[in-house]
């Protein structure tokens, strides 16, 4: 998941602005923006959710985002409902979504989170989590955990932990450490430190 | 780039409102702004006019809606179980009138598609070039023999989220220890098919918690339900259906389960095999596209024919119809799929503005019933359109139901996500 970080965030988009440029010849019927729309009722208005849970997926990494609907796909991915939904569309169309919800802008709404938790989230987040979840977790390349619905964050890290859902390169080490350090108070209290983020 | 045209440009440009308005089409730009007068402020009309103003802000968005806000249908069974308030699912337009959509109360009584006018009760005209009616559904009162508009007011349908649903809610909550609910279900099609049965296990929730040995009975004109495998299961694990001790029961059809009459004045109804009375009744009646449709001619039967592509109405050009006053087949009567056949009428209508014929249509359905506090289940489809034979086909492969036999921690998540359907539908509506 980690990628080298040569290219900086303008760059990645306006590579993605170009993307979509593409004639029509790439693209699948009907268009990336159609297909987009109807994510709306569950993640928002152009992938920005209001909540409680169902995860916002504005400004999105393309990359993150195809595979994650790839392994909804596959059924590879721990589901509710993403799995069924994910079979509903091409390779081609999954890719022109993910250049759709990479250039929405991510807002934010504030959530209610402990405030000692949360700074103790954030003293372990520099530790354990910093180096591939950037920018206290802001950075879209591995997935942006900052500022996204708790409740999400809860079911993803329990689906990892127990073995539902497969962790990306290098996380399972950290992860693992991280509660045997502090307990099983670490995962709430990265938590709430992702989810104090504005 | 051989075929690189001005369709594939608008086509692929996705939310090139700037590029439309300011490049593409400066003759346009330097007229006043194309008018669309909608009808009806529910998730159809609603969606279509955020998106159009989302889409193109030149256009003059209107909205004709005789109520001051909106009360959901969708997560108005949780105002039975006490679970929420009725405020809590209405909203006023506030939001809609930010995004630039004037907003009109007053009620339309026709459409002129001669005219292209659309006609209030308080007698004012509304010029348009596109109109969207987007009606929701309205009874057929003389289904059911003794049950009228009147009678409703004290033996709800409930079916409009609103005063009746207060008025159910009150009505379960004062009924004795040992009461007996009777929900009558419609034939279909109807709005929100699995409403009924949701209704069902709500009000057991309350009653588990507050009346335990109160019954819920369901009468029913069908031998099957949406999402039947899984009611059956979350009835019985919550609320023992299937056994002697079961707070729900279900008569369908084979049983005897379509109603025929009501004398209200004893609480009974007569059932096609037998009597049934009760101490709270909920009649559904049996359904058909709201008013103003079939007063401006746009049904054919009970619903109104629609060319899917755009949504607009096959009776008279100009005008679509979205929603659960559409015939949309496949596609179910919900909030969810309105909201999707709003976004495609949305841009089809401003596709032709600017000259461009409308791209192909994509849908989706996605509708979950919370049967316990922490049992949570859903439907989904992903559609594609047959334009050969107008069908909304759902895409070989996807979609479908919530596991059966599902972890407890899957249904108590799939709770927390039909909150944030709820709530991101609404946003995603109006806000």
């Amino acid at each position: 998941m980690q990628r080298d970080n040569i290219m900086n965030k303008t760059v990645r988009n306006l590579l993605v602005a170009a993307l979509t440029l593409l004639p029509a010849t790439v693209l699948a019927d009907p268009t990336a923006q159609a297909l987009a729309f109807t994510c709306a009722g569950c993640h928002g208005t152009d992938g920005s959710s209001v909540g409680p849970s169902s995860p916002s997926i504005a400004g999105m990494d393309p990359e993150v985002f195809v595979d994650a609907m790839q392994a909804y796909k596959a059924d590879q991915r721990n589901a509710t409902i993403m799995d069924r939904i994910a079979k509903g569309y091409t390779d081609e169309q999954i890719k022109g979504m993910s250049w759709f919800f990479a250039k929405q802008p991510l807002l934010l709404k504030p959530q209610k989170h402990d405030p000692d938790l949360a700074k103790l989230g954030a003293d372990l987040h520099k530790e354990y989590c910093e180096k591939c979840h950037s920018d206290g977790g802001r950075e879209s390349d591995s997935g942006i955990l900052a500022g996204q619905w708790m409740p999400y964050l809860e079911y993803s890290m329990t689906d990892f932990v127990e073995g539902r859902r497969a962790y990306p390169r290098k996380m399972k080490r950290k992860v693992d450490a991280v509660l045997k350090e502090h307990g099983k108070k670490a995962q709430s209290a990265l938590i709430h430190f992702y989810g104090s983020q504005q | 780039m051989s075929d690189f045209n001005r369709r594939d440009f608008i086509r692929i440009a996705s939310g090139a409102t700037l590029a439309t308005g300011v490049l593409g089409f400066p003759g346009l730009l330097l007229a006043a702004g194309p008018k669309v007068v909608i009808v009806g402020g529910g998730v159809g009309g609603c969606t279509a006019a955020k998106y159009l103003r989302k889409l193109d802000p030149r256009i003059d968005v209107t909205l004709v809606e005789p109520k001051a806000a909106y009360t959901s249908c969708f997560m108005s069974n949780e105002v039975l179980s006490g679970d929420r308030t009725i405020e809590s699912i209405t909203f006023d337009y506030e939001g809609l009138k930010r995004h630039g959509v004037k907003i009109i109360s007053d009620r339309v009584s026709v459409i002129d598609p001669e005219k292209k006018q659309v006609v209030t009760d308080g007698g004012e005209r509304f010029p348009y070039d596109a109109c969207v009616v987007s009606p929701g559904v309205d009874f057929k009162w003389d289904a059911i023999e003794g049950y009228d508009a009147e009678v409703a007011e004290t033996i709800p349908h409930a079916w409009f989220a609103g005063k009746q649903t207060v008025t159910l809610r009150k009505q379960i909550e004062s009924m004795p220890e040992g009461g007996k609910v009777i929900i009558v279900a419609p034939p279909n099609p109807f709005k929100c098919p699995p409403g009924p049965y949701e209704r069902a296990a709500q009000i057991a929730m309350y009653c588990k918690h507050h009346k335990p040995k109160a019954k819920i009975l369901i009468l029913d004109p069908k031998d099957a339900f949406s999402k039947q495998g899984l009611f059956r299961q979350g009835w019985s694990k919550l609320y023992g259906f299937g056994t002697e001790n079961s707070m729900i029961e279900w008569v369908g059809a084979a049983g005897g389960g379509k109603v025929e009459a009501i004398d209200p004045s004893t609480m009974t109804l007569q059932a096609e095999i037998e009597e049934f009375q009760a101490d709270v009744i909920n009649i559904i009646p049996p359904q058909k596209a709201g008013k103003v449709a079939f007063a401006s001619d746009l049904v054919d039967g009970d619903w109104c024919p629609v060319d899917k592509m755009t949504f607009e109405s096959k009776r008279h050009p100009g005008i679509h119809v979205l929603g659960d006053a559409s015939n949309a087949a496949k596609m179910p009567k919900s909030a969810y799929a309105a909201n999707s056949q709003a976004k495609v009428a949305a841009a089809a209508i401003v596709a032709r503005f600017n000259g461009l014929e409308p791209g192909d249509p994509t849908f989706v359905n996605t509708c979950y019933s919370i049967l316990g506090e922490e049992h949570g289940i859903s439907v989904a489809a992903v559609y594609r359109l047959d334009k050969e034979t107008n069908v909304i086909e759902s895409i070989k492969g996807s979609g479908g139901l919530s596991p059966m036999d599902a972890s407890d921690e899957q249904r108590k998540r799939e709770v927390t996500y039909a909150h944030s359907w709820f709530k991101n539908l609404i946003h995603d509506m109006m806000g």
